[in-house]
């Protein structure tokens, strides 16, 4: 996977949005045939373009008044490649999970789009909209809320044949059931336990199961490994890329764990108050950060190495996150970034490779939010 | 079986109640649970020692009984349906356990504080932040409502908290996550404890904000001259602020070491698969090592060495024998202070 | 398309899987498929409360529906001769002079035993009533929420706003003949606010578990969500309110029927002996003392049981 990222985008130039091409499917049914296409390997599968989320905040029982909006997602944009992973980064509260319902279509979009093979699924309905969810899959973070207590793993696994009984015939479920098992590691004769009954790691294989039953292509995983024990993380994250190479998926994986992400991802993007800060190849964003914001959380990250304790320069941010619902004008991050200067206030940086390092040679030449980008190792400076 | 407080020169305790030994010592401790599937075994012999001005970081994953040690020493437990069948803790030499409960509500909050994960639940949603701070003073030194208010925005601004002043009346809610922390750790520091439990204190916060609370500890603690038994499951925490580590396991300390030996010669097979087992930001590993199977049910713990069924070192007297900790040396025989590895084969994982 | 998955599966199946991935499932699980409703039921086969209470609301349940197993009297046969100054006969068990006789000579024991059928058919009729209109009402408010729930939550208010009998009275007033069906319909008019206060209130937790996000995003239908996923996570709290509840429809309808406007004759109810047992309550206080005892135990036994319920389904409220 790795390889893959590096051959086909030279680490110097990688655009991170490319020219949409737009389907424009006059029909149901043509809308379905292009959803159905195949993609190589490579091109963009999945598109977002300045996708915007804000929650109205309202007052009033009866008649309800808006008073305001959290802007949990405010313009962002990122292709995804076929067979690659894109990490995506963020503490809480940066718009990293609304994004990923945005994706899946469970929350409806404020503005932008969101092109799933030229197709705007955000305008999607009917038969169209059930065949993008079936390509499109999610893996949710809690393993013990995302089961349903009262369905045995079965119809658990079970339950998207039923929902699409066009992928499996009815005397087949059982044994694709138990065939699904077995592929995430579980013993098939598990199938009429009850999820209560496995363990945190045993669950997420459940969830991971449930997701690859329809064959998608695209699996948004969001923060899968964070509610599992350290052992149990390993075996998750070996299991998710065996799948990856297997069944050919494209990853949407969203963490607030740096160190996985970095493990599984080909791309990484750093989200602050609901807008990307940073995006680029693993190698670009973690060696070669551009932006304050996220140097300050690579340098945060407690390393498992004594020695490295006093030795380590650390930046330690002031302050805490202000609200999405009253995002500081100019550049989100200037209230807590030692370079804001008046201009930080004033102009919203762009998503863009930094003046300074366009056409150069240079891993720090990748896109990066921010006035007075530089690089800036942290990760390596011990 | 041997005791990790050996290494570290002990600072002079303060006060003027010197006693010679370790602050705490938890001697051969075994809790175990009552439930409809049976006994579960959640601590089965724990032997740790601290000392004032030391952290001792408890390493465990879930159900390793880090934190029903922690409850057991704060006298916490819930029994039913919990019990203590078997143990000592030592709080400067007197045994917490022979004590009346009265005597145990005196030492708990002015001599030994907890903070726990969750800032918001531990914390009173209906009074101000200063009350509850203040409520410390009250009832422990009978201070009036003014004094105990003033020295509540005392310990604010001695845990940082911006405009301690204006922000002295405000409730839970109304601060963000890190900030909560800081108000439990000032809830903690008020009455000067000796030793500090933390649980897992930064494991709900985000990284940023993580830093700053692990450092205010950290400070807070050398500033104090505090003992802090830091019970986490982030190797990455651990190696940032500990002294020394205890690893657990299925309620069984299995591995303890001064923390620089720890991450550079683990001497127990799980110690070794943990460390081989998280991703590291540095560098973009290969398929990540991963300890095969799961944690053991807590009431069926195998037989022998609990950790058998997931060790690559496994042999049959594993699956018989439990291993003591057994003090660990050099290949030549060199003493190695303050280590000990429950593993019948500690010389080949240490020393390969 | 359809055969994709197929394919995919059976080649990864086919070739040897990784030994990590094999090795990774070392944990054993219980033995046995449990379920929450069987965890539930081995709760609540240790409780003594649920053991009594269950074995008189059998009996009774057997009571009202083959009276004639416990008596040959007829109820409704007045015999002026059989007078209520006729004492109880203590030690004739099971006969028709067993408790005495009423002001009009019918005996006691018959009536109390043909009387049991109007009290259970009502409080399991208002209970099934109840928790199916409240229920719907309450998942409808709740999973919909806006503007549906405003006027759904407004129109519970509104009713439960109405004072539970004196509604009660003022309904029942309208009829001229009252009948078991009438007396049902009158109380589940009124009664379902409450459990549609519980079921709304579930139904917005759990619609906001990530198992009802999973079903959402693999494209179920609303119909599906509701009943497959919502729906069974919701009852558990529904049944406990509805079996407590169901001593106190119980109650209401004995207390109607008391004051004169619930059940009317032909039908026996235990309340509406109550009340003429007061004219003789000097002389004959067996009259009164019977059927009121025979509410109450009723009474009892249906909140024991739902308590026990409660204990079972929800042991954060132990």
């Amino acid at each position: 996977m790795a390889e893959l990222s590096k051959s086909n985008e030279p680490a110097d130039a990688t655009p991170n949005v490319s020219e949409v091409e737009t389907v424009d499917a006059a029909t149901e049914s043509e809308a379905v045939a292009a959803i159905e296409a195949p993609v190589e390997r490579g091109e963009p599968i999945l598109q977002v373009r300045n996708l915007v989320k804000h929650f109205p905040l309202t007052q009033g029982i009866l008649f309800k008044k808006q008073i305001g909006a959290v802007k949990a997602v405010d313009g962002v944009s990122f292709d995804l490649h076929q067979g690659e992973t894109l990490g995506i980064v963020g503490e809480s509260g940066c718009g990293k999970s609304t994004v990923a319902k945005l994706l899946m279509t469970l929350e409806t979009a404020t503005a932008g789009e969101v092109f799933y093979k030229g197709q705007d699924i955000t305008k999607l309905s009917g038969r169209a909209l059930k065949a993008v969810r079936r390509n499109i899959q999610m893996v949710f973070q809690d393993p013990y809320t995302s089961l349903n207590p009262r369905m045995t793993v079965g119809d658990i696994i079970g339950e998207p044949f039923d929902i699409h009984p066009e992928v499996a015939p009815k005397g087949d479920r059982r044994r694709k059931v138990q065939e699904l098992l077995d592929v995430v590691g579980l013993n098939p004769e598990y199938i009429n336990r009850y999820p209560h009954q496995f363990s945190g790691g045993q669950r997420q294989r459940i969830g991971i199961a449930r997701g690859l039953a329809l064959n998608p292509e695209i699996i948004i995983c969001d923060e899968p490994v964070s509610a599992l024990d350290v052992s149990v993380q390993a075996q998750v994250i070996n299991l998710m890329e065996k799948l990856q190479d297997e069944f050919n998926l494209s990853y949407i994986f969203i963490a607030h764990d740096l160190s996985i992400v970095r493990h599984i991802s080909d791309r990484v993007g750093v989200m602050y108050l609901g807008a990307m800060a940073e995006i680029g190849t693993d190698t670009q964003i973690y060696d070669h950060p551009t932006h304050p914001y996220t140097q300050a959380l690579l340098s945060a990250v407690p390393v498992p190495d004594p020695e490295s304790r006093e030795g380590r320069e650390r930046i330690i941010l002031t302050g805490d996150v202000p609200s999405p619902a009253n995002p500081p004008s100019g550049c989100r991050f200037r209230t807590r970034c030692w370079k804001a200067q008046d201009r930080c206030a004033e102009e919203v940086p762009l998503l863009a490779i930094p003046e300074r390092f366009v056409g150069k040679d240079t891993p720090a030449a990748h896109e990066s939010a921010c006035h007075f980008a530089e690089e800036k190792d942290v990760v390596h400076a011990a | 079986m041997t005791t990790i407080d050996k290494t570290s020169s002990v600072p002079a305790p303060r006060g003027s109640d010197d006693f010679g030994g370790p602050l705490l010592e938890v001697r051969d401790l075994h809790v175990e649970f009552h439930t409809r599937d049976g006994v579960a075994k959640a601590v089965n012999g724990v032997n740790y020692t601290v000392s004032a001005g030391e952290t001792l970081a408890v390493l465990g994953e879930s159900g390793s009984g880090k934190s029903v040690t922690a409850q057991a020493i704060m006298g916490i437990l819930d029994m039913p349906p919990g019990r203590i069948p078997k143990g000592e803790i030592f709080f400067r030499g007197e045994d917490m356990l022979k004590m009346s409960a009265d005597e145990r509500r005196k030492i708990r909050g002015r001599k030994i504080a907890m903070i726990f994960q969750d800032a918001l639940s531990s914390l009173n949603p209906v009074l101000s932040v200063g009350y509850q701070l203040g409520e410390m003073f009250r009832v422990h030194q009978g201070l009036s409502k003014k004094e105990a208010k003033a020295k509540a925005i005392e310990l604010m601004d001695k845990v940082k908290i911006p405009a301690a002043k204006a922000r002295v009346d405000d409730y839970p809610h109304q601060f963000s996550g890190g900030m909560r922390q800081r108000i439990m750790i000032a809830m903690a520091l008020a009455l000067e404890p000796d030793l500090i439990i933390a649980d897992e204190p930064t494991t709900a916060l985000d990284v940023t904000v993580q830093a700053q609370v692990m450092d205010l500890l950290a400070e807070l603690q050398r500033e104090y001259n505090m003992g802090l038994i830091l019970i986490t499951h982030d190797l990455g925490v651990v190696a940032d602020v500990a002294d020394k580590i205890a690893v657990m396991y299925a309620g069984r300390i299995v591995e303890t070491a001064p923390v620089h030996e720890l991450y550079k010669r683990p001497a127990h097979p799980y110690t070794k698969g943990l460390l081989d087992s998280i991703p590291r930001l540095d560098q973009k590993g290969q398929e990540l090592y991963a300890i095969k199977g799961l944690p053991p049910n807590l009431t069926r713990i195998p037989s022998g060495c609990a950790f058998n069924p997931r060790c690559p070192m496994a042999q049959d007297i594993c699956r018989t024998d439990i291993p003591a900790l057994f003090p660990v040396t050099e290949r030549d025989g060199g003493e190695l202070p303050g280590r000990g590895s429950a593993c019948h084969f500690w010389k080949e994982t240490i020393h390969g | 398309m359809p055969d994709k998955t197929a394919e995919k599966v059976t080649t990864a199946t086919g070739e040897p899987i990784p030994a990590a991935a094999v090795a990774t499932d070392a944990g054993p699980a219980p033995a046995k498929a449990r379920s929450l409703w069987s965890d539930a039921w081995h709760d609540l086969r240790r409780q003594p409360l649920f053991i009594i209470s269950s074995v008189l609301i059998l009996l009774l349940l057997v009571i009202a529906i083959w009276p004639g197993l416990f008596t040959s009297a007829s109820p409704r046969q007045a015999d002026l001769a059989k007078h209520y100054l006729q004492k109880p006969q203590w030690g004739h068990f099971f006969s028709p002079e067993w408790l005495g006789y009423d002001g009009q000579g019918r005996s006691i024991y018959a009536r109390v035993i043909y009387g049991a059928r109007a009290s259970i058919t009502v409080g399991v009729g208002v209970t099934l009533c109840v928790t199916v209109l409240g229920t719907f009402i309450g998942m409808i408010a709740g999973y919909f929420g806006g503007w549906i729930d405003s006027i759904l939550s407004r129109v519970t208010d509104v009713f439960l706003g109405i004072p539970f009998l004196l509604g009660a009275l003022v309904v029942l007033n309208t009829f001229e003949k009252r009948s078991v069906w009438v007396v049902i319909l009158a109380l589940a008019f009124l009664g379902w606010t409450q459990i549609a206060r519980v079921a709304r209130g579930a139904v917005i937790t759990i619609k906001q578990a990530d198992y009802v996000m999973a079903a959402k995003a693999l494209g179920a239908s609303t119909t599906r969500i509701l009943f497959r996923h919502i729906l069974p996570n919701a009852l558990a709290p529904i049944i406990v309110v509805a079996t407590i509840a169901l001593g106190g429809y119980i109650a209401a309808e004995a207390t109607l029927s008391f004051l004169g406007i619930g059940l009317t004759e032909p039908t026996i109810s235990w309340g509406g002996d109550v009340s003429a047992g007061r004219e003789q309550l000097r002389n004959a206080p067996f009259t009164l003392i019977v059927p009121s005892v025979m509410v109450s135990v009723t009474v009892l036994s249906f909140l024991m049981f739902g308590d026990a319920v409660r204990n079972a389904l929800d042991p954060k409220l132990r």
